[in-house]
């Protein structure tokens, strides 16, 4: 780990601004995926900027009749808010399917949504990595890459997304509000969010240099039947194969994305008009085009599978 | 280098550290304090569980100087030889452990684990999330969960647990 | 004390400590945080430096350069210790490769540099600074390639041939024929490798984490060209072993000589994501197996072939153990072949060979049982032996298989079983139930102990023995306890220190059984020496409740300590009876899971083990053994694979979050009993070892439960739901 410097910031704008100015700087929150990269070498930040004493924390309703989710507020207890259990059941499950319940107490809101690839040859320095070093190669295409992207990779980098929150999130249209080094704000869909790899892996997000996630909103609840279906080798404390977040309507529409399987939360909206007609038309345009690799090929079955139960379970 | 101060198992300490240095290290090579064990120092094992401001977290994934003014508690903090928490003790009672690596952490993480059932956050298996979670060996199971024990003391550990839960309720 | 005739009554019978379930006397300790690990010891000596260890970035090939100034001006650096710096190295006996590499690279991960600086994250900081060229060179990665050039090992198990193999298998009406692999594993021990290493003048001491501390002693001292006598290890709490710290590893080494370059003690922890591929592993094995049957159900031929690979030196995973001894056949044929690889070195992890052996062969009776249409314990009831079927002159000392089966298969509900595969759904889930013989031989080893009295009639043991986790302090304490006639509170243990007596240390299962022996002899011997200094016949002196008593004669014990205190040092030694009887263990293992009809998930519910391993010193510390060896065998069965690039060369999955073992919730409540047994020929504490048995054939259990659940054979370890998911039945 190199060294670095450490302030605490006093304001959101504050805070892009000083990671604005400061070359190299990082917001540390939760810190869970950050110090674990930090300390292979993998996140460098020569200046950390601590936005724990931000006043982030809140859940509070919005006029839409939505949530607004502070960036700080913690993976625990965003589950166990009342209202995102009554009203956003397939964001708590998700939460709770999540890391350890430890870690869940320190992870934030935002810092989640910024998760990086669990990808191994990204873990490891020896690797080439068009993520971790820009036009070094991809070791883990032609390597063991069962956990791996089958759908949205490229050739540059077939990595997957390791979240839960944002599967949930994506399946809520929910919004990522920031806030830029210039004070500005802004609102940036889920869907906008998080990017394929292309020829920049390292790229992960939309976010621009220094800007900082505030919040992310929730819409008004969609109702239904809310269900995240995590499939892993063990039963808890493991990153997904595949995960279905379904919010599912009494008319058999539905709401999907599917975690595990790409660089992004994916989700197809125009292939949510097949749900109704079963798992396997819905799963074969959710999944048209998958590039799968010869170790993680059982996925585009799985996402099959997976998603029937879910809507088999949501009939029930 | 970088000042900070906090409080540890009721005592106030004061440290000029290394900004990189993690609230484990901080405990363990610092304080002295290595009931709290570095089991892979990258939040995959839970062997350096301890509770801040009552919560459990994982020490190897949180700097020391981001713990300014927070109170630490630690396996030392819940008891000693001769004076053992119940936890600690009904570990002993039910062999809840072998090679004793992972069990500060453990320990730590079920003392917490309890609270959190008692302050209805709910978990994976909780079977409905509206409804007040119970204190069932699955529970306990999937919240224990981020407590590795390669000794696979799991099913000793996980009566210890529900005892104390018993003798609680 | 020569054990060399079946032991009669002795002291040990009374079974008034012994054979107690006793809590551990470590328990406080441990539950507190108290009990001092290697990297803690602040207390044993002041001003350490920090060690971080550099690892190869190539599996195979050599060192062209290493840039190592920026590193040396980086805050804090004391000194940087390469093989080049280091001084001329030996390799201990047991190591197949060297510890410190360079110029050549032997494996991936291999330590290259050790950077020794004021703090961690100096230490941590500069080594990443280290700049290292290598010139690569081509390396065999792949087992399934390599294979065919597989040679039969030099050293260890040749093959083995009994009767005519090929001909009773052309001959025979039922015929079976099957392939099966299991993976590399990894120990993945929740205590990294670690050592704080001090010199004085030219002897160093070591404060590490190793199971057998006279091999470390020994090996140390050879690597380091050193003397035996100037080189101390000290290894009393071990975070947890399972063969992975059997040997001298690189932290013990490169502590030791950075503490020789910083000219100040320091202490080195391998990082978690250095462990897989620094350290050495189960290797993976191929393996074939083949019946012949008559309709009767009876095995007339046998053959179990294995193949693996290791490292030039290595030796293989002997897979076919215990294929050449558990069940009857009158032609046999088992041997193993061994390729070369350029993996990391692998090595013991916890029962070796007999783990993936019965992963494959546990499988083979089940299906064989199927192809019989016999019920798979009736099919190993058939085949049973009482004697060593190479040399039916030879029997088992003790072999209760078949009742371990039968009386696991009666407390299971073994007769609910559903006998067509497949058909027992609940809700989401396929259920099943499966079976599978557990066997594990019981070795013994020579094993020393010293025992003093003193005048509060405080016994004090003092052996290297260690306790991974095993519960050696409790049944030490409990043998020396039984022995003198004392309560626990007045004996005091200490271990796994090279100034006390050698042991048999902490490996193969045998130390429990050979430690406590070797507390046994020393006690004999405390006993005569007490009896002698009270003026005692020593024949019918009795030691009990802290008192000694002849005839109508009485004394404290301590009396006889007398103030210079009393102190008796034996080692338990063994004769030939371990070749006049084949001392094995044996479990039968039962396990109950579900399997998710639509993901193919397995979920295990239940689990038993019945388990005939020779007289139970403590049956808590003994479950808790067992408990945790079958969980070890839950991950081998469903998880547990140390994955190969085989481009590369290494194993890429190198941390706990991507080589994943059973968590909590994975592990439902484990049953375990122990059949009443106590072999006179083991030692004179009659007993056996658990440790390993409690994982031998859980894997193929598991395996065959799958099977019984769903009608589908998966026979490539691990069992994860891909290898399932295309055959499972339409989802819903």
């Amino acid at each position: 780990m190199k060294p670095f410097t450490y302030e605490r910031a006093r304001s959101p704008a504050e805070a892009a601004a000083a990671a604005a100015r400061t070359p190299g700087a990082k917001f540390i929150a939760g810190g869970t995926n950050l110090l674990d990269l930090m300390k292979l070498q993998i996140e460098t930040p020569g200046h950390l900027i601590d936005v724990n004493g931000l006043a982030l924390d809140k859940i509070e309703a919005t006029a839409e009749g939505g949530l607004r989710i502070g960036a700080l507020v913690r993976n625990t207890d965003l589950a166990a808010d009342e209202r995102v259990r009554r009203d956003y059941g397939v964001l708590s499950r998700a939460l709770l399917a999540g890391a350890s319940g430890q870690l869940r107490n320190k992870a934030t809101t935002g810092g989640n949504l910024l998760q990086r690839t669990r990808c191994p040859y990204f873990y490891d320095t020896n690797q080439p990595c068009n993520k971790r070093q820009p036009g070094s190669g991809c070791a883990a295409i032609g390597g063991y890459s069962r956990q791996l992207a089958v759908i949205g990779s490229s050739e540059a980098c077939i990595a997957t997304h390791p979240g839960d929150m944002s599967i949930a999130m994506r399946a809520l249209d929910a919004v990522v509000e920031t806030v830029k080094p210039d004070g500005t704000a802004r609102a940036i869909p889920i869907a906008e969010f998080h990017r394929l790899p292309g020829d920049t892996p390292q790229i992960e997000t939309a976010l621009e240099q220094g800007e900082f996630i505030t919040a992310v909103v929730l819409p008004k609840p969609a109702g239904g039947t809310h269900i995240y279906r995590k499939v892993r080798d063990r039963a808890s404390y493991a990153y997904a194969l595949v995960s279905v977040a379904a919010i599912v309507q009494r008319d058999g529409t539905a709401r999907v994305a599917i975690g595990g399987v790409a660089h992004k939360p994916w989700r197809v909206e125009a292939a949510e008009a097949e749900i109704p007609r079963g798992a396997k038309a819905a799963a074969a345009a959710i999944m048209a085009g998958a590039r799968p690799t010869h170790d993680n090929a059982f996925k585009v079955t799985l996402v099959e599978r997976t998603l029937g139960a879910v809507l088999a379970e949501a009939r029930s | 280098m970088s000042h900070v101060s906090f409080t540890v198992n009721g005592e106030r300490r004061q440290l000029d550290i290394d900004t990189r240095t993690t609230l484990l290290d901080a405990l363990r090579e610092h304080l002295h304090l290595t009931g709290s064990k570095k089991g892979c120092d990258h939040g995959q094992c839970g062997a350096c569980t301890a509770l801040v401001n009552g919560r459990r977290i994982n020490t190897c994934l949180s700097l020391a100087v981001m713990h300014e003014g927070d109170e630490v508690t630690t396996i030392e903090g819940l008891g000693k030889p001769g004076d053992l928490h119940p936890m600690q003790a009904a570990f002993v009672k039910h062999d809840g452990y072998q090679c004793g690596y992972c069990t500060p952490g453990q320990i730590c993480s079920s003392v917490a684990v309890l609270k959190e059932i008692e302050a209805g956050i709910p978990s994976h298996v909780s079977a409905d999330l509206n409804a007040k979670p119970g204190v069932t060996a699955e529970e306990i199971r999937e919240r224990m969960s981020g407590n590795i024990c390669r000794c696979g003391a799991y099913s000793n550990i996980v009566e210890a647990i529900s005892e104390v839960a018993g003798s609680q309720a | 004390m020569k054990f060399d005739t079946p032991a009669t009554t002795n002291p040990i019978d009374q079974l008034k400590v012994v054979g107690q379930p006793l809590d551990r006397v470590d328990g406080p300790l441990k539950t507190s945080g108290t009990a001092p690990y290697a990297y803690e010891r602040h207390d044993v000596v002041a001003n350490q430096a920090y060690g971080y260890v550099v690892g190869a970035a190539i599996a195979k090939g050599r060192i062209t350069g290493m840039a190592l100034d920026a590193a040396r001006a980086a805050p804090g650096v004391i000194t940087i210790v390469t093989a080049e710096t280091a001084g001329k190295l030996d390799k201990g006996k047991r190591n197949a490769a060297t510890l410190f590499g360079g110029p050549e690279v032997e494996h991936y991960h291999q330590a290259v540099a050790l950077v020794v600086a004021e703090s961690f994250e100096q230490a941590r900081a500069a080594a990443q600074l280290v700049q290292v060229d290598y010139a690569k060179a081509e390396g065999a990665y792949d087992l399934a390639a390599a294979k065919q050039a597989g040679v039969e090992p030099s050293e260890g198990s040749p093959d083995q041939k009994v009767g005519d193999f090929e001909a009773a298998f052309a001959a025979a009406p039922v015929q079976f024929d099957r392939t099966y692999t299991t993976p590399d594993q990894s120990h993945a021990m929740m205590e990294p490798h670690a050592s704080i290493a001090a010199w004085e003048g030219d002897k160093v001491t070591v404060w590490t984490s190793n199971q057998m501390v006279d091999w470390a002693t020994t090996d140390l001292a050879q690597t380091l060209g050193l003397p035996k006598e100037q080189v101390r290890i000290v290894s009393p709490y071990i975070g947890g072993g399972f063969g992975g710290k059997l040997f001298l590893r690189a932290d013990t080494l490169l502590a030791a000589l950075g503490a020789r370059a910083a000219k100040r003690p320091v202490k080195v922890a391998l990082t978690r994501p250095m462990m897989a591929n620094n350290t050495t592993h189960r290797p993976a094995t191929i393996q074939r197996i083949r019946f012949g049957a008559g309709r009767d159900g009876k095995l007339t031929a046998i053959a179990h072939e294995s193949w693996s690979g290791n490292l030039p030196g290595g030796e293989p995973e002997d897979a076919i153990q215990q294929s050449r001894l558990l069940y009857a056949g009158a032609n046999r044929l088992t041997g193993n072949r061994l390729a070369t690889l350029d993996l990391p070195e692998g090595n013991a992890m916890r029962a070796p060979g007999e783990t993936p052996g019965l992963m494959a062969l546990e499988i083979a009776m089940d299906e064989m049982a199927e192809q019989l249409g016999l019920d798979p314990i009736e099919f190993r009831v058939r085949n049973d032996t009482q004697v060593d079927p190479a040399n039916p002159d030879r029997p088992f000392s003790q072999r209760q298989l078949i009742e371990c089966l039968r009386q696991g298969a009666e407390r299971f509900g073994w007769d609910k079983r559903a006998t067509k595969p497949g058909s027992r759904r609940e809700g989401r889930w396929l259920v099943g139930i499966g079976v599978a013989a557990g066997f594990r031989n019981s070795m013994s080893m020579p094993s020393g102990a010293r025992v003093r009295l003193d005048a509060a009639g405080v016994v004090t043991v003092e052996t290297d023995m260690t306790d991974i986790g095993t519960g050696s302090y409790t049944i030490i304490a409990q043998t020396a306890a039984e022995m003198m006639g004392v309560g626990m509170d007045k004996v005091v243990v200490r271990l796994g220190d090279s100034s006390f007596p050698v042991s048999a240390g902490s490996g193969g299962q045998w130390g429990a059984n050979s430690s406590t022996a070797g507390v046994y002899a020393a006690c004999v011997k405390l006993r005569e020496a007490v009896a002698q200094k009270l003026g005692f016949n020593s024949a019918d002196t009795a030691f009990a409740d802290g008192q000694v008593r002849a005839g109508n004669r009485s004394a404290p014990l301590g009396q006889a300590a007398g103030e210079g205190g009393l102190v008796a040092e034996d080692t338990i030694e063994y004769g030939d009876l371990a070749k006049q009887y084949q001392q094995s263990t044996f479990a039968g293992h039962f396990v109950e899971v579900a399997v998710d009809a639509a993901t193919g998930e397995v979920r295990v519910r239940r689990m038993l083990a019945v388990c005939a391993a020779g007289r139970i010193l403590n049956p808590k510390s003994a479950r808790s053994q067992v408990i945790g060896a079958m969980t070890m065998g839950v991950g081998g069965a469903l998880m547990e694979e140390l994955a190969v690039d085989k481009r590369h060369g290494f194993f890429v999955n190198h941390d706990l979050a991507t080589y994943e073992v059973p968590v909590h919730a994975d592990i439902p409540h484990q049953e375990v009993v122990f059949l009443e047994e106590a072999d006179a020929t083991s030692s004179p504490m009659k007993a056996k070892g658990v440790g390993e048995l409690g994982l031998c054939g859980v894997g193929a259990a598991v395996a065959n439960a799958i099977h019984n659940a769903t009608g589908l054979r998966v026979r490539e370890y691990p069992i994860t739901l891909d290898k399932l998911l295309d055959r499972l039945p339409d989802a819903a």
